[in-house]
Formats: structure tokens, sequence, C-alpha cells
């Protein structure tokens, strides 16, 4: 990998499916995933945004069921990244 | 220049630079630190979130055992909400920026993230606020545990302004470089209170808010005797605290001297005086005053000093060392008598809602047998081979102490049985602190080694006062014509069935009450080791006829005001110095 390599950004929007929202339970399994990979991963809603190895400010996204997300990730992996976390919301974290 | 009043919990003047302690669960003032105190702040910081996440990783555990997984993962969100690095990096950035300390920037910080919760519509999401107060009390509680540790390593006297300081932390004080305490909270019974009379450290409690008054570093006064502090004083008041100063030390020497006099009458008749002591410590201190033995050694101090309830390895080294202290003089251990407005939460669930007449202290006992014995082995094994005598407190039936007895000689055959050395003939005494026993006092006299009159009690349960609650405390008067005449049928009582009585209560270690108790029949007292040495003045200049007479007259009376400025009368004879 060169070091001059500009880091790729992607980015995709998607839906809270499930009734409970972005609460809890599912914010530990999406930080899980997003902590497994190298890219930097955001989420954001309305104005604001979440570092997505952050609980808390997942958490204070207040996204609750049908609220509009988008997730950026920037880096080397930010496509597997982005693919999982996109999976894992819109399986509703196999909660409902 | 701010003066402010509050209650005098420990007697003496000091003057010099605050060291100000911030507070859990109290606003956290905004204060600046030092640019070199940074990497400090934020080590404590580190150091704090880790020690939360431990704890959280503990909780957890247990949770998961006790409740399931799904309760646990409560804990498991907190745990990550501590780890949470923008969390940190913004904290961080408060101190390296703003240079304020650790605890207002986490504060802060976490205040931010609970106004957003607050304005949530969502109602699960706004019920999340409490995660965040919990995680927030968390770890202040360690950022300013941390920050107090440091106050054991003094390098230059100070004054300690603190919101409270815990019993624990006051012990470990290095007495050569704190010179004094201003608290916001606390009472004249206090811990802190009890432990700064006992290290002869001048304290004002119950200042409300003067951690936010006043600046580490910045000068403040403290007159214990009148409890009045004074932040950033000039230069004049400093001059006069430093004649004030100089006037107690006389005065303090001067009592120093009563110390290896005997307490006798002019008459001749010799009057025990003896010392309340709270901590195995305190009992050498206690005797040095010229206490002649521990008339009333509380064990509660050992109950609420942990968060679990003390082992009986715990407890016997607490009253071994007791029993050490004491260095042969007699030593009344009176077994546990936690109120249930005291209980912690490992000894009680549930919350009386009239705690004062709800179960507690030989109540409480009676109905955790476990407890109960594993604290009576611990006495009876203290005992031994030392003038240890077991007191039980708040009885109101014979049933009751009967019960006591029997399972004291349960503990007894348990000890037999496992061939542990104990106190066999140790002995047995109560409280009378319930107009019950009081009026029955007759009765219990012919069951007892000894009695001693908790006057406190048994003034709040005769006038039905709780004298913390401000609205009615007025009314909290132990010189009430009705308590003095349940004081003197228990001292009939007494005599007849050939019992030692004594007062332990605070009308003891009170100048007013000591002709008064004498005149009634009373030989013992038990007080604050401070009062020891002015009631013993009193005793040395009065005489058994006139506490004899003053007794009679007061026993006349049918209004407490009349007895109250009666006594204030005749103290004035014989101590004409005396504030009252």
């Amino acid at each position: 990998m060169h070091e001059t390599e500009t880091p790729v950004v992607l980015e995709k929007e998607t839906v809270i499916p499930n009734k409970e929202g972005l609460h809890f339970r599912p914010i530990m399994q999406f930080v899980d995933v997003a902590s497994r990979f190298s890219a930097n991963v955001t989420v954001h809603c309305q104005d604001r945004g979440a570092d997505a190895c952050s609980p808390m400010e997942l958490l204070m996204l207040m996204a609750t069921q049908g609220t509009k997300i988008k997730v950026v990730a920037k880096g080397a992996d930010a496509a597997e990244a982005l693919d999982a976390l996109v999976a894992l919301i819109d399986t509703g974290f196999n909660e409902d | 220049m701010i003066t402010k009043k509050g209650i005098n919990a420990s007697p003496g003047v000091a003057i010099g630079p605050a060291l100000v302690l911030d507070a859990e669960e109290y606003r956290i003032p905004r204060r600046t630190i030092d640019p070199s105190e940074v990497p400090a702040e934020i080590r404590t910081l580190d150091a704090a979130l880790e020690t939360s996440r431990q704890e959280l990783s503990e909780l957890r555990v247990a949770a998961a055992r006790k409740l399931g997984d799904k309760t646990a993962a409560i804990f498991t969100f907190h745990e990550e909400f501590i780890a949470d690095k923008p969390l940190r990096a913004a904290v961080v950035e408060a101190i390296e920026k703003n240079r304020y300390t650790a605890a207002y920037s986490f504060g802060q910080e976490m205040n931010r993230r609970e106004r957003l919760f607050r304005n949530v519509a969502d109602s699960y999401l706004k019920e999340r606020v409490r995660d965040l107060y919990d995680i927030e009390k968390r770890v202040l509680r360690h950022i300013l545990g941390r920050v107090r540790e440091r106050i054991t390593k003094l390098t230059e006297p100070v004054v300690i302004v603190a919101h409270d300081i815990t019993p624990s932390q006051a012990i470990s004080l290095d007495r050569d470089h704190v010179l004094g305490f201003a608290i916001n909270v606390g009472g004249q019974t206090s811990h802190t209170a009890i432990i700064a009379r006992m290290l002869d450290i001048p304290a004002v409690v119950a200042l409300n808010d003067i951690t936010t008054d006043i600046a580490g570093g910045e000068t403040i006064v403290i007159d214990g005797t009148h409890g009045i502090v004074v932040a950033n004083p000039d230069d004049d008041t400093i001059e006069r605290y430093h004649i004030r100063q100089r006037e107690y030390r006389a005065f303090e020497e001067q009592l120093a001297e009563l110390r290896d006099l005997p307490a006798v009458t002019t008459d001749g008749v010799r009057i025990s005086l003896q010392a309340n002591i709270e901590l195995a410590a305190e009992a050498r201190f206690a005797l040095d005053t010229g206490a002649e033995g521990i008339g009333l050694y509380r064990t509660e101090f050992l109950f609420l000093s942990s968060d679990r309830l003390p082992s009986e390895e715990q407890q016997f080294e607490a009253f071994r060392s007791a029993v050490r202290h004491a260095r042969g003089k007699p030593l009344i251990i009176r077994t546990m008598d936690l109120g249930a407005e005291k209980m912690t939460d490992y000894l009680d669930q549930h919350h009386d809602h009239n705690p004062a007449l709800g179960l507690r202290s030989l109540r409480y006992c009676l109905s955790h047998l476990d407890m109960f014995k594993t604290h009576l082995r611990a006495i009876l094994r203290a005992a031994l081979d030392a003038d240890v005598r077991i007191m039980f407190p708040m009885i109101t039936t014979l049933m009751e102490l009967r019960q006591a007895r029997s399972t004291l000689h349960d503990v007894m055959e348990d000890l037999e049985d496992d061939e542990i050395p104990f106190a066999r003939d140790v002995m047995v005494g109560m409280m009378v602190e319930t107009p019950a026993a009081a009026l029955l006092s007759n009765a219990f006299a012919k069951e007892v080694a000894f009695m001693s009159i908790g006057t406190n009690d048994l003034t709040q349960y005769t006038l039905a006062v709780d004298r913390a609650n401000e609205r009615v405390a007025h009314l909290f008067s132990s010189h009430n014509p009705a308590v003095l005449k349940l004081i003197r049928d228990i001292v009939l009582a007494g005599k007849r069935a050939g019992v030692d009585v004594s007062v332990c209560g605070e009308m003891a270690g009170a100048p007013m009450y000591c002709e008064l108790l004498i005149g009634l029949g009373l030989r013992q007292l038990s007080m604050a080791p401070t009062d020891v040495p002015e009631i013993k003045k009193i005793v040395r200049s009065t005489s058994i006829k006139r506490c004899e007479s003053i007794a009679r007259k007061v026993m006349r009376f049918d209004a407490d005001r009349q007895v109250l400025n009666y006594l204030r009368d005749k103290l004035r004879e014989i101590d004409p110095e005396s504030g009252i």
C-alpha cells in the first residue's frame, strides 16, 4: 500500500427499521462490528454525527424507528465496513 | 472577606491557607489549575475511568449471576460508555485548553450530554439520562476520591475545606499539616466533628456552601469554639484571631492541669468520669483527657465505614485494638445501635416509614441473628483477660433483654464448642433510653449488672421530638421535667437493686446539667472525651449537699423553661466564665 494513496471514502444511507431504534443492544452490536475494521466510520443523522466506535455518541443520535441515517466509512476497508454495518442495520439488529 | 456561621464542632482557632476538596453529588465549582498540574489531572481522570470500568465489570458479573444476562447488559453498556474515547478526548481537551480540574471538566461534558437526552421526545431515550447520571456519579466519585487521597500526603500546613470528609479520610490525615476543618455538612456528632476533637483540630461544620466561597490557597480563619469561619480575612481580623488563638491555648493548658487531679466534690465524694468513644484509637486520647474508663464504645462506625458487613475477624481486631488503647481501664462496648435511617444497603433494603420507631438497633439485631451472633462472638473474644462489659441498647421490653442474653449464651456455647477462648464472666448491662424501660427500670435492674441512661433517645421518645427535624427541634430539651422524672426513677431503681447507673447521653457532658445529675444520685457520667476536663472542674467546685438541693428544687418545677433558667443561674455561681 502506498503512503500517498488517497483514503477511500464511501457512504450509504438507510433507515432504522427496528421498533426500539438505536438503543443499548443495537449500539453494542454496531460498535462491535465497527471496531473490527480499520476504516474510520461515522454515522450521521440530520445535523448530528457520531463516531461508530462511541456508544455514547451513537446513543445521542437518538435514532428512533424510521429515522434516516447516513453511514460514512473512510479507509482501506471502507467498503467492507460499510457493507457489514448497513447489513446489520437493515436486518433490524436481529431484534424485532 | 466573608464571615460565615456554622456549628462549632471542635474548639480552637486555626489560621492558614485553604485546601478545597470538591464533593460527590455536589455542584463542582469551576476551578482552574496551574499548567503544571495538567498531567496529574489527566492521570487522575484516567485512573478514575479505569477504576469505574473495573467496578462496572464486577457489577456486570455479579448481575449476570443473580439476574441474568439481560440485566447485566446494562452494565456492559455503562462500561462501554466509560471506555468511550470521544468522551475522554473531550474531557482531556477541557483540562488542557481551559485548565479546568478533571472533576469539573468531566462534570461539564456529562452535563452537556445529559441536556441533549433530556430534550428528546422519545421516552426510552429520555430515560437514558438516568444512565448518564449514574455514570457521572460513579466517575466523579473516583476522581474526587483520588483528589482526597492527596490530603494524606500534605507538605505544608493547610485548613481543609470540603463538602464532607469521611471518617477514614479524617483518620488518615497528616496531623502535622492539617490546621483545621471547614465543612459544608454535618453536626456536632458527625464523624468529622468527633475526629477533629480527637485530633484536637479546630473544626466548623454545617457551613452549607463554604466550598464555593473560597478558592484553594486563600487564607481562612476557623473559630471552632464559636462556629465561625472567615474567608479572606483582612489584617485586623487575622490579628484578632491570633489573640484568640493564644487565649484558647492558655485555656487548654489550664484544663490540662486538671487531668491528673481526681474528680472529687468539695465534700469528698468521688464522681467517676468516663468517656464515650466511636473509634478504638479514641480510647487512648480519652484516657489522656482524664477519663477513668470508657463508658460507651459505639460500634456503629465499624458497620458504616465499609460497603459490606464487617467479618468476625475485622470486628475482633477493632475491639481488641480498643481494649489495648483502654490500657486495662473498664471498657463498655455497646452492641450495634444502627438506626434504620443509617442502615446501609447491605444491612437492609427496606426503609422504615418512621425510622426512629422502626426496626433499629437491638430490634434489628434480634431479627438478624447471624449478624448479631458474629458481632457478639467478636466482642466476647476481644473481652478475654480485659475489663470489657457488654451493653444492649434500645431495649423496650424485658423479653428483648432476655432474648439478647440468651443469644449471648448461645454464642458462648458455640465458642466453647469451637474451643475458642473468650471472656466467660463478662458483665452485661443495658441502655435505658426508652420511656418503657425507664418506667419499668425496677424490673430491668434485677436482670442486669449495670444501666446506662441514654438521655438523647430518652428525650426524643419521651417528648416525641425528632431533634434533627428543624421545625420541632426547639421542643427537644433534656431538662424537661418529664425526662428528669424518668431519670430520677431509673437512679432510684438502680439503688434499690444495687446496680450501677450512669448517664452516657449528651447531658453528661453539658456543664449545666452536671450538678443536677449528681444531685439526682448519679455517680458515674460518661461523656465526649473533650468534655471531661470541664466537667471535672465543676465536680471539683461543688458539693453533694449543694447538688442535692439543686435537684430537689428542680424536681418541683413543671416547665422546662424554669429548669433551664435556674440551672443557668446555678452554673454561673460556680463557673462565672461559663459561656451559656
